[in-house]
């Protein structure tokens, strides 16, 4: 689809120039730090808005089209806003002969979305990722950075439920978490 | 000068030449697609593989990209090289049959076959588009996005680019596009004003298929949308 | 008393533990009697969230919070308690964790490290001889006595292809230092199924920096960077402090330890993509730019990162560097044989009992790590192959187990060492399926430049979806064949040129297992969907288990009686199979 750049684009999500130049200022080195700063970005709004490609791209003299080539090739960028909570199945190899895929289909099934999509609430994004490293727990679940280990379908709707109190900080690496994950039979 | 020998024929180069350009000194063909004079080399196509060192250390290489060393042996039509590219040009016609110039290659390697599921693509990626705009036309206004099978050409958000000028060199240099720009019945293009584009907005319904980044058409100003 | 928390362990429930630990020791104010030591992940990690009591290593597997008050009240009785010790199923305890055939024929020379150190402690390290190696190397001042014993070690390079690190480094050193040179630590461990350069990174990312500052010393580079991927949120934040840290002791930077050597060592993440981890591409990254190889030579040696000279070595070959340096080459060629020096860690995973990180010496059987330390098949099916190198790997089968693992014996087995993942396949593990999951992988993570491996690798899958649909013919193997070695051959990279090795391998190996996919329309191994259907037999005791978690209502019958699946409403999801405790429910 070919359409014209609209004006209302500039303030979209109340974002700033400011902002955005806060992060650039952050995260640039001297010598680039391009994926640090769209990094930034994609963790301060959840995703990629158009126009703070734009100013990397004018801060860092650097073309759009890198700069949108960059932010389309690395899976970690979205250039669409993401749920609330953040569902990842990792999908390594260890995890898919452990029964990773079932794990995914229920949370399709659940969710009623496809892996990669957001429900329509905005409240959950389904994603699949390639390897966790966690390869010896698997199949592993990630729900907004919350660990979950040896996952069985039938636990699936559980961990749903479950996102809702994971609404605190869990950035720390020595907090509590809380793990379903029982030894099972693989 | 480097010294090297391609098909047993010793050959002397300038230091930096590829072995596609030593090649072609001696008059040795190399198919090519992704290639052009003036751009810079790339190697996406695949298809100017050409064999390099002996026995068990053996390997392909693209020509266009890969630099001639000193003592260098190169064979450019041995056994594994044409069953290689006879499998690159299948690969591309299951891809983009209606391009003329995959079309007139395949034939010219006698390649009688295509056993993969029939796709209808009229882009392999080659980047001949991307270079054009950005080292001739010093406009950058379109890029490769995403990456494996989702990899495709074009503007930032698929919106019109501020770069663009409208100049076609983009669809001058795209060797897939004949269907665009001639449409399956090039006698019934409706517009002749840019004989070198050859508009193919025919019908707007075919057109959402076409890879434009004109928008409107030079040549007969129909719009997207 | 140590508890390893790595990503694993904290996905295991370590943090609980660390928890309950605390606040015991501060409620019974004993924190002079016994102190608690959070590490990285010490390998076993089947048995985590697990205990360590020291000076005794008196191991308490799969410990729950719960335990931990009695625990601590044991270790300071000097007692221990029986009923929380790891027991074999022959019904012997093993109290100490040296006593563990899990442990006992490994050689960790890296790994043991684990247990001793607090990964967010540079003090920490330094007692434990950490940084005493670039210490006496900056005292002594020989730059070239480094490079020649790491020559000497004949160290090769961890990462997977097996590149003599020694001879890397002397060309770096032998460029000249105009406008400076660069060391890369490569973590951007993308493999699925491999975490060692994780573990590492999380549990003792000091030995990371002192390697690449003896690296560093050695060749003349100016400044290094450590490249990890995104995945690994814990390693980043272990390694960023350590760098803080290292800058704090003068460690980093200019002028280190007074002796007038510099070094600068940032880092870099990754975004997420695969193919970052082949050297051009990830330099790419590093600049900011797409991950898309190019054309080498000219090789990074040469032209590098921002052009300059740079010498990337992966995650385990630093770590190995440090060792070398203190405890001299002699010693380390001592372990492993003649042309694989050292040891090398594998993550066991899969279809095993004993999963997690063992290392081991270079040359040890496949039969030795998998039936030895890693305890045999999970489950009652005999194990069928294991998977070996990631995506670029292969999968090598039972009957070549007696190989000794090195990098050149896995290329001749038609796999590669890659960063040493192996995952354990067993009858249930579909080889046309394995084969289609790797497919699926690189179709995404192939950068898509090269037509042959963009194309390519999308054409595999389609072939093997057909295969695997039951739709295949004898045409579709011979053509998949042709495929995949023209890939191999007409591909830039290192992903395009070894991304047939997945389909290669199972097609020399497993071919019988394609040929039932394709003339009986039958799967084995009872995967794939399209030709399998579930059934419930005789031994079903009408528990209704499988009723209560079938999403699709495809269970009926009376409770206590024989439950029946309508196989036009099932959808093969498996769960019925998963909650099945009576073994009733059959895939054929």
């Amino acid at each position: 689809m070919i359409k014209d750049i609209t004006q209302s684009e500039a303030t979209e999500d109340g974002i700033t120039d400011k902002q955005i130049d806060a992060l650039i200022a952050k995260h640039q080195t001297d010598r680039n730090g391009v994926i640090d700063i769209l990094e930034a970005i994609q963790a301060s709004y959840g995703y990629l808005p158009p126009h703070a490609l734009r100013i990397v791209a004018k801060k860092m003299n650097r073309s759009l089209v890198d700069i949108y080539g960059v932010a389309t090739f690395y899976q970690a960028f979205s250039l669409r806003p993401k749920g609330k909570h953040r569902i990842v199945v990792c999908l390594g190899t260890a995890c898919h002969v452990r029964g990773a895929p079932a794990i995914v289909e229920e949370f399709e099934r659940q969710l009623g979305i496809k892996a990669g999509e957001t429900t329509p609430d905005m409240k959950y994004t389904l994603e699949t990722v390639n390897c966790l490293g966690a390869c010896a727990l698997g199949p592993i679940v990630v729900v907004d950075e919350r660990y979950y280990s040896k996952v069985i379908p039938t636990q699936v709707r559980d961990i749903i439920n479950n996102s809702h109190s994971g609404d605190r900080d869990t950035a720390d690496s020595h907090q509590q978490q809380k793990t379903i994950g029982e030894a099972v039979p693989s | 000068m480097i010294n090297l020998v391609i098909n047993g024929l010793p050959v002397a180069v300038e230091e930096g030449s590829t072995i596609l350009e030593a090649a072609k000194y001696l008059g040795f063909p190399i198919p090519t697609l992704c290639h052009l004079e003036g751009l810079s080399n790339y190697g996406a196509c695949r298809l100017c593989v050409v064999e390099i060192g002996e026995g068990p250390k053996a390997r392909l290489v693209s020509s266009c990209t890969y630099q001639v060393e000193e003592g260098l042996k190169v064979r450019t039509a041995s056994a594994r090289v044409v069953k290689a590219r006879k499998m690159v040009l299948e690969l591309l016609l299951a891809s983009c049959p209606q391009s003329k110039v995959i079309q007139d290659l395949a034939s010219a390697h006698d390649v009688r076959q295509q056993r993969f599921r029939q796709e209808h693509e009229d882009c392999i990626l080659c980047g001949l588009c991307i270079r054009m705009c950005e080292e001739q036309m010093m406009a950058k206004a379109i890029g490769f996005r995403n990456r494996g099978e989702n990899r495709s050409i074009g503007t930032p958000f698929d919106m019109k680019s501020e770069e663009c000028r409208l100049c076609g060199g983009c669809m001058y240099v795209c060797p897939a596009c004949q269907l665009r720009c001639t449409y399956m019945e090039p006698e019934k293009a409706i517009c002749g004003g840019c004989a070198n584009l050859s508009p193919p907005c025919l019908e707007k319904s075919s057109f959402e298929d076409m890879m434009c980044y004109m928008d409107p058409c030079v040549a007969c100003e129909i719009r997207k949308d | 008393m140590v508890i390893p928390a790595g990503t694993c362990g904290q996905a295991s429930g370590a943090n609980d533990l660390i928890a309950a630990a605390e606040k015991e020791i501060l409620l019974c104010g004993l924190d002079k009697n016994i102190r608690v030591r959070v590490t990285g992940c010490h390998g076993f990690c089947e048995m985590e969230p697990s205990v360590l009591i020291e000076p005794d290593n008196t191991f308490y597997p799969q410990v729950k919070p719960d335990d931990i008050p009695r625990l601590i009240k044991a270790v300071l009785d000097g007692k221990i308690l029986e009923d929380l010790l790891l027991v074999s199923e022959e019904g012997k305890k093993y109290y100490h964790q040296n006593d563990l055939p899990f442990y006992q024929t490994q050689v960790r020379s890296i790994l043991a490290a684990h247990e001793k150190i607090d990964p967010l402690s540079i003090a920490n390290y330094i007692e434990n001889d950490g940084y005493s190696a670039i210490a006496e190397v900056l005292e002594n001042g020989a730059p070239e006595a480094i490079l020649a014993e790491v020559k000497n070690s004949n160290l090769r390079g961890r990462g997977g292809a097996g590149f003599p690190t020694g001879k890397k480094w002397e060309m770096l050193a032998n460029q000249s230092n105009g406008s400076g040179k660069y060391l890369i630590c490569n973590a951007d461990e993308g493999d699925p199924g491999a975490y060692m350069d994780r573990s590492v990174l999380e549990g003792n990312p000091h030995s990371i920096i002192e390697g690449m500052l003896l690296g560093a010393y050695a060749t003349g580079a100016t400044a290094g960077v450590i490249y990890v991927r995104k995945e690994y949120p814990l390693a980043i934040k272990h390694l960023e402090l350590a760098l803080t840290q290292a800058a704090e002791y003068g460690l980093l930077g200019d002028d280190i330890l007074g002796k007038g050597f510099s070094f600068n060592l940032s880092l870099a993440k990754g975004a997420g993509a695969f193919v970052c981890g082949e050297e051009t591409a990830l330099i790419r990254s590093i600049e900011g730019k797409m991950g898309e190889p190019r054309q080498r030579p000219p090789f990074p040696i040469t032209k590098g990162l921002y052009r300059k000279p740079t010498a990337i070595n992966n995650v385990e070959t630093w770590a190995n560097i440090p060792i070398i340096i203190r405890q001299g080459a002699k010693k380390f060629t001592g372990v492993g044989t003649r042309n694989n020096s050292g040891t090398k860690i594998f993550s066991l995973v899969g279809k095993i009992k004993n999963t997690g990180l063992v290392e081991v010496p270079m040359g040890i059987t496949l039969k030795e790590i998998i039936y030895g330390i890693g305890g045999g098949p999970s489950a009652k099916a005999k194990i069928k192959a294991v998977q070996t190198g990631g995506p670029s790997g292969g999968c090598i089968p039972t009957a070549r187990f007696d190989l000794a693992i090195d990098y050149d014996s896995l290329v001749d087995a038609g796999s590669i060492m890659g960063s040493g993942g192996m995952i354990v396949m067993d009858e249930h593990t579909c080889m046309v399926d394995v084969a289609k999951y790797f497919m699926a992988f690189l179709k995404d993570e192939s950068c898509g430049k090269c037509f042959t491996c963009r194309k390519g690798t999308q054409r595999m899958y389609e072939l093997l979806e057909d295969i695997s649909q039951g739709k295949g013919t004898l045409k579709h193997l011979e053509l998949l064949k042709e495929l995949a070695e023209v890939v191999k051959d007409t591909t830039m990279c290192g992903l395009g040129q070894t991304a047939s090795n997945p389909v290669l391998s199972t097609l020399r190996y497993f071919r019988d297992e394609y040929l039932a996919h394709i003339e009986k329309q039958q799967c084995p191994a009872g995967v794939c969907k399209a030709l399998i259907t579930y059934s419930i037999n005789e031994n079903c005791t009408g528990c209704g288990m499988c009723v209560s978690v079938c999403s699709e209502e495809a269970i009926s019958g009376l409770r206590k009686q024989r439950y029946k699946i309508d196989s036009d409403k099932c959808i093969k999801c498996g769960t019925c199979k998963g909650v099945c405790k009576f073994e009733a429910i059959e895939v054929s």
